[in-house]
Order: C-alpha cells, then structure tokens, then sequence
C-alpha cells in the first residue's frame, strides 16, 4: 500500500476558521495522477466530516503543488476553538495518509 | 546591481532570542525586521495595558532589542518589528530607555500607530467575514480591540525620516518587509508588479524559520540535518525584483525548492490573489531555483492593484473554556478514558449546565482526528483524556460548578489507575475579523531621539 506521504510533502495553515492544506508533489512526473485522484471533493470526504464548508481547490503546476481551502474546517478558528490543534496543523499529517494505491 | 539583505529576527510572539544576536553578528545586513504579532496577539496585549499602562507590548522586546541595539547602530543594520503590539508608544520609549542605558547617540525610533480603530468599529459597524453578521452584535461590552492591518507606507515613511528602528502595532506580517524594498528602491505606491515581489519575499520570510527547515522535518519522509541549529532566512532583494533567499553559514536545516515550496503557500488561500494592504500579490507563476547550497532564487510574483479596504481584527470576549485532563496506561486505558470522559458529560446534563460546546478526546488516540478516520485501529499503551468544555457566561458559580465536577472527576471519581490530572480554566478573547474603508484609518508616526 502507498499512502500520499511517499509522493508529496504538505503543509496546513489557518486564516479564521478556514484551513488551507497545500500538497506538493515531490517529483514532476508524479503531479497529473496526483491530481487526478485528490479532487476536492476526495479531500473533504476523506476527513469524515471534519471539514464543514467548502473545498476548492487551487492548482499550481509550476511547483507541483494543489492546494485545498477549507471553510469551516477549524471550530471555530485558532482563538476559540476547542480543539488540541486549534490552528489545524496537523491536518497536513492527515492528508500523507490518503491512500494512493 | 544594488542588492538588499533583508534578515527575519522572528517569526512568532516567542521566537527564539538567538537568532536576533546570531544575524547581527553575523548576516552582514542591511535591515533586520522581527514579526511577533500573531491574530490574537493585540488582544491578549491590550488586556496587559488596561492593567497597567505602560504595558501592552511584546514581552520579549527588551530581551530581544538589549543584546543587539548597539551592534545593529554600529553596523548600521535598522530594525523594524511590530513588538509595539498594543503600545508602539511605550514600546518605543523602552527602545530608548534601552539605549541611553548602553551609551548609544543619534539613534532615531519611530513607532508607528494609528491601527487601533477601538473607538470607531462600532460606528462603522462593518460585516464580519466569518459570519456575514454585524460586529455590533458581539456586544459593545463585549469588543475589547479592534486593529486595522496597517501596510507598509507609514513604515516608508518613518525610513524616510531616517527613524533607525521602527515599532509598530497592527501591521500586515509581509508589510514588514515590503517597507525596506520599497523604500530602499524608490517603489512608487501603484508599482503593482514589483510591489507583488516584495510580498512574495515578505511572505516568505515572515515566519521566519519555517522556510528553512522548522516545521519541516519528517523523519524517513522528509528527513534535514541540524534541526537543532536552524538559522532564520536572509533574503537578498535585488533591483529588478528577483530574489535569493539564504540562510546563515554553518548553520542547519536547508532552504531549499522544497521549504520554499511549503512557505509560498502557508495560509494563502487563492494564489493568485493574495491581498495585502500595499498589492493584491499574486504568486501563481511564482518558481523557485536551487542556484546553489541553502541559496534558491524565487521568480514570477506579480501583483495587481491594492483594495480600498483594510481588514480589521476585532478582539472580543467569547466564552470560557474549562478543560481537565487526566492519563491512564496499560491494559484498558482507552476504556477507562471513555468511561470517564461519558461519566463526566452525564454528570454536567443531570445539572442542566449551560455548556454550548463539548468535547471528548483521548490523546493519543482520537484526539486530533476521530477514531474512523484512521484506517487502522491500534491500541495505545497509555492516553491522556481530555474534556473541554465551552461555557457562555460569566457567573462565576456556575464556572465554579462545573470546573469542581471536572476536577473531581479527573481527580479522584473516574476509573481507576489514573495519574496527572490538572484543570485549566481560560476565558477565551476571540478574534472576528472585518474590512473597513481605507481612508477611516489614519496611521502615525512619533519620532524620538537619543
């Protein structure tokens, strides 16, 4: 089994309640079945139900890199959300799990 | 061609001290600028100030500023942070106090103000981004700050004034940078595209060491050397807008294609319109190259016309929040956690608590994602439960109330064997944030000399 961790690195930031979760692929010809597979859609489904609001996706080829914008992914945002993680960080940790094939 | 050397001191409220001394001595600079300011930052400082008065800034800033302000004026390095946080007056006055104590002359601090907007956020009553509702409907009472993200022209102009360290309040984090360039290479205030650049720099460097290797590393995934010897970015800005970001020598971690490539896209949502005060950025064509060890330079920012709104932070007072903790190990643990976090929420309903927000987590096994989220189940060898709680009022009984059930529970009537229970109780000051026109926000700038 290959989970996203042996194709890309990630890192998750946080804007009010809103998480955004960039995936960088690490070689070029690996980036188009990337994307392919984690469409927005895929990416909020995989957190089961974590994610709240909207996924869109932005790509950026020149850098082999997508990344996801969450709404209403965070509980409310890093100044008064209930969670351990309240700027969602480790969201990025969560993403290399998704399994690839 | 006339290069710029542009080094972040800090990337966050409690930065490491070391890396202020360590770039003065040794990043041959032109300008050191320290961003301490996180969202929630100016709220938390402003609740010093109303204690006390000549308050309200960063804690750190005497520990930051003593051990370089004489080398940074001898070298000529200038300093700009936004350590002012809730006071740049008072802040900029320690500056001072710091530098007649060491004998330092002719030494200009400016601290820039004008971002708090306290006394005309509920007049202009704006819409709140996360909700589409009024800020008056947090409560007059309620709203304890409210601070325009400033952009970097009053920093422009105190450069321009010859200020040697400038302090400041609310500022947008790449504007920190963005003043330095623009001044140093005469940018017109509509030079959007090379505007555009300066941010793409700024934003690199604004979290400090997260481009060069903090916040990185993962162990047989993404493995860099040194993690215990980071250096901060240097970013060397050239006339024509390209940019070389680098490092100290000698030191650990890497900038690389790779920290770049995780930095350019830290808490930016659409690339292509990331705005700020100064330009509405835009790093979709932005491509990084390893032109040589710890040295990658960035092209392809762009940038296109500023908005006529700032945002504005509103602080305000939320909730409290109550949260026990409590660890078992061994055989069963996961089951004593959750028979107690279930005992105690059973408890709170059978009193009919006013709580608008629970939550039940077992650390170290489903406390960051649910347990359906993993696709395998593992069973711990110890956990740590953790009950939160929100509660939205201020009786303080009734905070009482629940806190003591909480601690009784984690403390001695939950399961057995536990160990290391403690209770936390904090009143949450959040942040909503709103736009304002620009034109309502004044910024100024107070000269002092030493």
């Amino acid at each position: 089994m290959k989970y996203l961790r042996d194709y890309a690195h990630s890192r998750a930031g946080d804007k009010g309640n809103t998480s955004n979760i960039a995936v960088i692929v690490f070689e070029k010809e690996n980036y188009e079945m990337i994307k392919n597979i984690l469409t927005a859609e895929a990416v909020k489904d995989y957190f089961k139900g974590k994610i709240k609001g909207e996924v869109k996706r932005y790509e950026l080829p020149k850098i082999n890199a997508l990344n996801f914008v969450c709404q209403d992914a965070l509980s409310g945002g890093v100044t008064r959300s209930i969670n351990i993680d309240k700027h969602g960080k480790t969201y990025a940790s969560g993403i290399l799990m998704y399994p690839i094939e | 061609m006339k290069t710029l050397r542009i080094a972040a001191g800090a990337g966050f409220a409690d930065d490491r001290i070391q890396y202020g001394i360590d770039l003065v001595n040794y990043g041959e600079l032109d300008y050191i600028v320290f961003e301490c300011l996180a969202e929630r930052t100016i709220a938390e400082a402003l609740t010093a100030k109303l204690k006390n008065p000549m308050l309200g800034y960063n804690k750190w800033l005497e520990y930051r500023i003593e051990p370089i302000i004489k080398k940074a004026k001898e070298k000529n390095i200038k300093i700009i942070s936004n350590m002012g946080a809730a006071n740049p007056i008072e802040a900029a006055k320690k500056v001072k106090e710091i530098a007649e104590s060491q004998g330092i002359a002719n030494l200009k601090i400016a601290a820039v103000t004008g971002d708090d907007v306290i006394e005309k956020i509920l007049e202009i009553n704006p819409v709140m981004m996360e909700n589409g509702k009024r800020i008056s409907e947090l409560g007059k009472d309620n709203i304890v700050s409210a601070n325009a993200y400033l952009g970097a022209l009053p920093i422009i102009n105190a450069l321009a004034q010859n200020a040697d360290i400038v302090i400041t309040g609310r500022v947008a984090d790449p504007s920190l940078f963005v003043a330095p360039i623009a001044y140093e290479f005469g940018y017109k205030s509509d030079d959007w595209d090379k505007l555009g650049k300066a941010t793409c720099a700024g934003h690199l460097m604004e979290c400090a060491a997260y481009v060069t290797g903090a916040f990185f590393t993962d162990p047989g995934a993404k493995d860099i050397d040194g993690l215990d010897n980071l250096s901060p970015p240097i970013c060397e800005f050239s006339e024509n807008g390209d940019f070389i970001m680098t490092k100290l020598p000698g030191s650990g971690g890497e900038i690389s294609v790779r920290t770049c490539s995780e930095q350019i896209l830290y808490e930016v949502h659409d690339p292509s319109e990331y705005i700020t005060p100064d330009v509405v950025a835009d790093f979709s064509n932005v491509s990084f190259e390893q032109v040589d060890k710890d040295r990658v330079k960035v092209i392809g920012a762009t940038g296109k016309s500023k908005t006529d709104t700032l945002k504005t932070a509103v602080g305000y007072r939320d909730s409290t929040l109550i949260v026990a903790e409590v660890s078992y190990a061994g055989f069963g643990c996961v089951e004593r956690a959750k028979i107690t976090g279930e005992s105690a929420l059973k408890r709170l309903k059978r009193f009919n608590m006013p709580i608008t927000e629970e939550k039940v987590d077992i650390i170290g096994y489903n406390s960051i994602f649910s347990e359906e989220f993993y696709p395998e189940k593992v069973i711990p060898n110890e956990v740590r439960l953790r009950i939160a709680l929100r509660i939205e009022t201020k009786d303080e009984k009734i905070l009482y109330f629940i806190a003591n059930e909480l601690r009784a529970i984690t403390g001695h009537n939950g399961a057995a064997y536990y160990g290391g229970s403690d209770l936390n109780i904090k009143e949450i000051i959040a942040i909503k944030s709103a736009l304002i026109p620009r034109d309502v926000v004044i910024p100024k700038i107070q000269l002092t000399e030493v």
